[in-house]
This record gives C-alpha cells, sequence and structure tokens, in this order.
C-alpha cells in the first residue's frame, strides 16, 4: 500500500513535466519574439531586452527549459506585466474565493446529483427516470453563463433573493459570504449535476443486476439500505473517478462563473489576464490549474482503497 | 474490391462477388439509415441542425439587415419595437425590432441570425478536423510501438491542462482569428479522439482476421485502410458529434470572455458580452443569442445520443 502511494505520487511527476514543458512551449513555438508578446502590446524595447535576459532568451531551447523548470521549483512563477506583481502573490490573493465556490458547488453537486442518479436507477424507465436523464443532456447543453445571467434575473433581480453580483469574504462572516456564493454556485453545479447523475445511475444500474443485490433483498432488507449500503458502495468508485474527471469541467466553469458574478478568484484572475495580454500570469495559472486537476486526480486514485478494501495495491 | 489485387480471378466472378457485395451492401446501408430515421433523437437534433445549417445560409433572406449597421437613434431597444428607419437607398421603411436594438443600436435579431454561421462553421470545423488529426495520431500510436509511448505522453500532459484554458492561452497568444480560434477549441480535443482511436486499434490489432491479413502479408497501409479504419467510423462520428457541440459552446464562451473573434463580428458569444454591461435593464440581448447557443448545443448533443445507440451499441450499453 505505502509502496503504491509512492509509486503514484512518482507517476504523477512525467505529467506534470509534460504539462509544464507543453505550457512552455506554447510561448515558443507561437510566431512572433516570446520577449514581444510577454511584454506586451505596450513594451518598450528596454523591457523587451530585460525579459529576453531574465527568461535567458538568447540561450540554447534546452537550457531555456531547464532554467523554465528551475523556476517553478523554486516556486517562482514569474512577474506578472500587467499588475506589475509576482505571480505567486497575485495567485493568493485570489485563491480564496475559487476554493469556496469550490467546494460549496461540489457539495452541492454531490447532495443532489449522487440522490438523483441513485433513485433514476431504481426507477428506471419511470418518468422520475426520464426527467434526471434529460436534465443531464439539458445540463450539458446550456452554456455556463447563459444560465448564470437567467438565475441572476430571476433570483437576483426580479425576486431579489439575493445580492446581483459581487463577493464577501469568509472573515466578512459566514452568511454574508455564503448568501453571494449561493448562486454562483448552482450556476457551476448543473454541468457537474448532469455528469455525475449520469454516472451514478448507470454505475449504479449495473450493480443492481449483481447476485448479492438479490440476496440483500431476499433476506428483507429495506429498499434504502439496499440502495445504500449495497448497492451505492459498490458503485462508489466509477463515480467518485468521474467527480475527479469532472475537475476539468469545474475549472473552466469557474473562469466563466467568476466573470458572470464578479467574483476577484483565479478565473476572473485568467480572464484579466488574457484580457491585459499578460502572458505570464495566463502561463502560470494554465500550470496551477493543470497542477490542481492532477493532484485532485492522484488523491481520488488514492482513495479507492478506503472506498473498495478489495482493491489491494 | 480493386482490380488490381484480383488479376487471377475471371473478370467475370469478379464482376460478380462486386454485385453481390454492393447488394449487400446496400441493403445494410438501408438498414442503417432506416434505424437512424426511426430514432427519436437522431430525428429530433438531426432537424433542428437541418434548420439551424439553412438558416446559416440563407441568413440575408430572413428579413434581416446588416449585423453590423450601426443606428444611433434606435439604441437599446426591446424586443417587439416598431421604427421607421432609412434602408439603404435612403428611403423610409417601416421595421419592427423582433428582438430589440443592442447599445449600438444594431438589430439583434440580424446578428443572431448572421451568428449562427461563426457557431456553425467552428462546431464543423473543429469536429472534422480534431478527428482526422486524431485518427492519424491514434493509429501511429496503436500501431507503431516505439511512439506508442511517446504520444501518450503527450496527451496525457495536455489533456491534464483544462480544455477551456488551454484554448483561452492559445487564442491570448496569437491573437484571436477564425483560424486560430478553430485551432485553439480543436487541440484540447484531440487527446480524446486520440484514445479512442488508439484504444480501438489496440483491440482490433488482436482480432483473428487481422492476424490472418497480417498472415497473408497485407501491407500496414492496407491492412489499416481495409480493416483498422472501418471499425473506427462509428464512434468517431458519435464523439465528433460531442466535440461539435463542445466547439461551439466553446467558442461562443471564448467570445463571451472577450478572448474569441473580433467583437464587429456577429457571433452569438459576441452579442451576449456586449449585452453584459446593460444585462440588467436589457436581458434581451443574452436571452435570444442564449436560447439559439442552447438549442444548437441540445440538439448536437441529443443528435449524438441517438447516433451513438444506433450506430454503436457497444457504447450506449456503457453509459
Amino acid at each position: 500500500m505505502f509502496g503504491f502511494v509512492i509509486r503514484r505520487i512518482i507517476s504523477t511527476i512525467p505529467v506534470m513535466g509534460m504539462v509544464a514543458l507543453l505550457v512552455f512551449l506554447m510561448l515558443r513555438l507561437t510566431p512572433g519574439d516570446p520577449a514581444a508578446i510577454l511584454a506586451g502590446d505596450n513594451g518598450t524595447p528596454q523591457q523587451i531586452e530585460e525579459i529576453r535576459e531574465a527568461l535567458g532568451l538568447n540561450e540554447p531551447i534546452h537550457k531555456q527549459f531547464v532554467i523554465y523548470i528551475y523556476d517553478i521549483v523554486r516556486g517562482d512563477l514569474g512577474e506578472s506585466y500587467f499588475f506589475k506583481k509576482q505571480v505567486t502573490e497575485l495567485i493568493a490573493q485570489r485563491v480564496g474565493a475559487t476554493v469556496s465556490l469550490a467546494v460549496v458547488t461540489l457539495i452541492i453537486t454531490i447532495l443532489v446529483s449522487i440522490p438523483l442518479g441513485v433513485i433514476a436507477a431504481y426507477r428506471r424507465g419511470s418518468w422520475v427516470d426520464q426527467i434526471v436523464m434529460g436534465f443531464s443532456v439539458m445540463g450539458f447543453s446550456i452554456p455556463v453563463f447563459v444560465l448564470g445571467y437567467l438565475l441572476i434575473y430571476v433570483f437576483s433581480i426580479e425576486l431579489r433573493w439575493f445580492p446581483v453580483q459581487g463577493y464577501k469574504p469568509l472573515s466578512a462572516g459566514l452568511w454574508p459570504h455564503l448568501h453571494r456564493l449561493i448562486l454562483p454556485s448552482i450556476t457551476l453545479s448543473v454541468i457537474y449535476i448532469a455528469l455525475i447523475a449520469r454516472m451514478t445511475r448507470a454505475s449504479v444500474l449495473d450493480v443492481l443486476g449483481e447476485d448479492y443485490v438479490r440476496t440483500a433483498y431476499a433476506k428483507g432488507l429495506k429498499n434504502s439500505v439496499v440502495l445504500m449500503r449495497h448497492a451505492l458502495r459498490n458503485a462508489a468508485v466509477p463515480i467518485v473517478t468521474v467527480i475527479g474527471i469532472g475537475i476539468a469541467l469545474l475549472i473552466g466553469g469557474v473562469v466563466v462563473t467568476e466573470t458572470v458574478y464578479n467574483i476577484p478568484g483565479l478565473g476572473r484572475l485568467t480572464v484579466d489576464a488574457v484580457l491585459g495580454r499578460d502572458y505570464p500570469t495566463v502561463q502560470a495559472l494554465i500550470l496551477v490549474f493543470a497542477f490542481v486537476y492532477v493532484v485532485v486526480n492522484l488523491l481520488i486514485d488514492l482513495s479507492y482503497t478506503f472506498l473498495d478494501p478489495r482493491i489491494r495495491y | 474490391m480493386s482490380r488490381a489485387d484480383n488479376t487471377d480471378t475471371p473478370l467475370g466472378a469478379e464482376v460478380e462477388v462486386d454485385a453481390a457485395s454492393q447488394a449487400a451492401a446496400s441493403i445494410k446501408r438501408l438498414n442503417l439509415a432506416q434505424r437512424l430515421l426511426r430514432h427519436r433523437s437522431v430525428i429530433f437534433g438531426g432537424i433542428i441542425m437541418i434548420a439551424m445549417l439553412l438558416i446559416s445560409i440563407a441568413a440575408p433572406y430572413l428579413g434581416t439587415i446588416d449585423p453590423a449597421y450601426i443606428d444611433p437613434t434606435n439604441r437599446n431597444k426591446k424586443p417587439g419595437y416598431d421604427a421607421m428607419v432609412l434602408d439603404q437607398n435612403d428611403k423610409e421603411v417601416h421595421r419592427t425590432y423582433w428582438m430589440g436594438t443592442d447599445a449600438l443600436g444594431r438589430d439583434i435579431y440580424s446578428r443572431v441570425i448572421y451568428g449562427t454561421r461563426i457557431s456553425l462553421v467552428i462546431g464543423l470545423a473543429v469536429a472534422s478536423l480534431s478527428i482526422v488529426v486524431g485518427l492519424a495520431i491514434g493509429l501511429l500510436a496503436g500501431y507503431v510501438r516505439w511512439l506508442d509511448s511517446v504520444i501518450m505522453r503527450v496527451m496525457d500532459g495536455l489533456m491534464a491542462i483544462p480544455g477551456i484554458l488551454l484554448a483561452i492561452g492559445l487564442v491570448s497568444l496569437s491573437g484571436a482569428t477564425i483560424v486560430t480560434v478553430i485551432v485553439a477549441i480543436m487541440v484540447p480535443e484531440i487527446p480524446r479522439v486520440v484514445r479512442l482511436v488508439r484504444s480501438i486499434v489496440l483491440s482490433i490489432r488482436e482480432e483473428p482476421y487481422v492476424e490472418a491479413a497480417v498472415s497473408i502479408g497485407t501491407p500496414l497501409l492496407k491492412l489499416l485502410a481495409r480493416h483498422v479504419l472501418p471499425n473506427t467510423m462509428a464512434p468517431l462520428i458519435v464523439q465528433g458529434t460531442y466535440v461539435c457541440a463542445s466547439a461551439i459552446l466553446v467558442e461562443a464562451i471564448l467570445s463571451f470572455l472577450g478572448a474569441g473573434i473580433s467583437p464587429e463580428t456577429p457571433t452569438w458569444g459576441n452579442i451576449m458580452a456586449e449585452g453584459r454591461v446593460f444585462f440588467r435593464v436589457f436581458p434581451h440581448n443574452i436571452l435570444f443569442p442564449g436560447i439559439f447557443l442552447a438549442l444548437t448545443v441540445l440538439a448536437v448533443n441529443i443528435l449524438g445520443d441517438g447516433l451513438r445507440d444506433t450506430l454503436d451499441p457497444r457504447l450506449a450499453k456503457r453509459l
């Protein structure tokens, strides 16, 4: 087990290395002078020369990559030419809002999607099932920002239940914090709910055909006990796997949701950086998000042994 | 069946075989078409897609005006607004703005109708290109052993970067034109196609009929074209539909965020991006393009589900 954990952690290194290489090459392979791209539209020749010096752009490309990796490993993600700050500092300022949004979204998603999926599987072919499946196709098709504006219009402007946009940190109190996060989280969770409800249904359906489920019913166990203890527990591994894969959707959604609701998080920072042609920040954020994705999926892989004791490494 | 390979067969026999196999093929095709046409999802998705295609082709004849025409006297009008306006020949004509106008007085209806073009072009281009490129890379990975691990590591790296972010990054580097947007949306989609193709290739190459083909010395290219490629078609068409849906969405997101095709071009995302500022008072700027966008993506997704059920029953069972 311990050996497996170590091996699994080590196996993420090549993936992260590849991500770093791709991000590195993205800038170098784009036609034009990388230093000029980094300096942005208002870069002076002097700035461009400084950037060239700092990134070692005059060195051969493999040496540049070594410098690049060395900086990342030291925790130096570069400097934002737009905000005139270290990118790590920018990220630290804004990571809180994004984490709050992601956590509330995950909670809503899991609370809604898993029961929906289980019920749909249990009542396969019924109207409940059809509604859940219909919702899941719709969830994939409604653009996050259209849904966001729709919710703002109905619940904030017409009904006045929620503030229209904006964000309050947790330090301003739990309720003001949550109150402004509810609509964005619902917006963000829809596509995720669609994905996980679908997977839960498929996975539980598979398990419901197993002999031990029939045995459990034959023993006279209640439906709820059979579904929760026997079916769902055995269906957990694929569901959790999809939750991990869905993190990519979540990250994409964060970028859009934070823009719609004006939340000063990492997603909003990404958009601001793109619009400000602040490429070092964009580059760093891509790395950070990819890192989060890889680490979450690593944790999920490691969780399999707890979810399903039959899995031994 | 090509003649060059069968020089030792009498010509008559060959013609007979050809006729028979063609007949068999046409029966099979008819069945497939019938099956497709009997499937509700295929019909529903197909009809909406055809309607969207017709709209995009016939855009100039659907009562639209120049989608970029700025009319300062009729700014921010609500849907259904009537006005007397000057047409191209400076003649006063009566016009109803079914979807209202935006902050520059441009007709939302015309912009939404013309926006159909960009969305469909992007969706279809990304779907077909990512399949062609993904197929080529996937075949290489599945058949050239030493390339396999290299290709798959690169694909793992690409897949670890959330698609929208990668697209945003690529567009922000190279500037947004329709070509760069297509490439930027395509790159994150390729790994999924590659993985699909590779997994099919790896399972097909173990099949007895492929082993038989190899053992009689079938050249690699012919083997791929005759035995491997046909097996990838059904899953790829299904995958292509999903890619198309996601590409239309991502393009709208890029435009909406301000990182897409230049703002003068009427795309659904651009119309919504411009409507953001006045959203509280004039929600129609976001509502109408939003409906078109959601409906199109929904139709493509449903079409994909229907195609999956009919073309690729194995996959349908798994989901």
